[in-house]
């Protein structure tokens, strides 16, 4: 069994380093934006959220894939703690570009806007993979489902993503292009560093939660081969992967 | 909906600041609940961990003093003659 606790006391000093730089670089280095002022500061912690939740969708999709390919049931549970962790991501991302608006904008949301609403689509996709896989008591089954709607979630992103950038009349300022976006050197820079802190703290969250269920699974192996297997209580239902 | 972004004046600071304030705590509170829900997580699995080292040391124990009572000769379940000379003795 692989152990995922490896290399996790370095990647957590390099997150802290790298949000740290990167919250000095918003506060300190970065200039004010002319039009917003003080308000688009919210820019270097929500854009990078949701760009890493929309990511770790289609990281876990990918990891379904592997699942449907290999039969590794680990690769289910690498999936589910993606999908996990894009959802947290994805609700701070929310939560943050919620109050942006209402400082920006005068409105806590705007439904007529295509980067929130499809956004939130995702976002609510994905909020109904757990209960999804609550609904189906064998976990072989389970397992293969839950990577199915991982691949079709993982899939409707980028297809979501070129068709909200395809449609007109946005309110949603576009600041990253393919040309390399309007940003001026010292924003492009903090924001890039904000990309990669939040980019390896969902890193470093992913690897630990892989570790902790790892050491559970582990542990009631140990349990049961030592004491037999009438003395440990049998699993009871769960959405979470089983191996 | 005409494009508020565009007219929308930069905020003053004492306006703005506690909107900037209020997306990085969400973001550093949504953080530390995740860490908290690990944290217990955490002390289940030591709590599991703790329960299975003693489970281990009581059946260490009992297999112990089975293995004692294995290798005692059946005689020796006897509670052992006192010392002296013992009623009956006609050794003098």
């Amino acid at each position: 069994m692989p152990t995922y606790g490896r290399g996790l006391r370095v990647l957590s000093i390099l997150t802290v380093v790298t949000i740290s730089a990167a919250l000095i670089l918003v506060f300190f280095y970065a200039p004010l934006d002319a039009n917003q002022g003080f308000i688009q500061k919210i820019f270097y912690i929500h854009v990078p959220l949701a760009i890493v939740s929309l990511c770790g969708f289609v990281f876990g999709g990918l990891l379904g894939v592997m699942h449907l390919k290999t039969g590794d049931r680990r690769y289910d549970m690498r999936s589910y703690v993606a999908i996990h962790m894009s959802l947290i991501f994805g609700v701070a991302a929310l939560i943050s570009g919620s109050i942006w608006a209402k400082a920006s904008w005068g409105h806590w949301w705007v439904w007529d806007d295509p980067t929130l609403v499809s956004y939130l689509i995702v976002v609510l996709m994905f909020a109904t993979y757990t209960p999804f896989r609550f609904s189906i008591e064998d976990p072989e089954r389970q397992a293969r489902y839950a990577s199915v709607f991982a691949i079709l979630g993982g899939a409707f992103v980028p297809l979501n993503f070129v068709a909200v950038r395809a449609a007109q009349g946005l309110v949603h300022p576009r600041v990253l292009t393919v040309s390399g976006g309007n940003l001026p050197g010292p924003m492009a820079l903090t924001f890039l560093i904000s990309l990669i802190g939040i980019a390896l703290l969902y890193a470093t969250l992913w690897k630990y939660e892989m570790a902790a269920k790892n050491a559970r699974i582990q542990l009631r192996a140990l349990r049961r081969r030592v004491l037999g297997d009438d003395d440990v209580s049998p699993l009871q239902r769960t959405a979470a992967p089983s191996l | 909906m005409s494009l508020p972004l565009a007219i929308a004046p930069a905020l003053p600071l004492h306006a703005a600041g506690k909107y900037v304030a209020a997306a990085y705590v969400v973001f550093v509170v949504v953080i530390l609940i995740y860490v908290m829900i690990m944290a217990v997580r955490l002390s289940r699995t030591e709590r599991a961990l703790v329960e299975l080292n003693r489970d281990i040391a009581e059946r260490d124990e009992s297999a112990r003093s089975a293995a004692r009572d294995e290798v005692r000769p059946p005689g020796l379940d006897r509670e052992p003659a006192p010392a002296g000379r013992a009623p009956g003795d006609s050794s003098l």
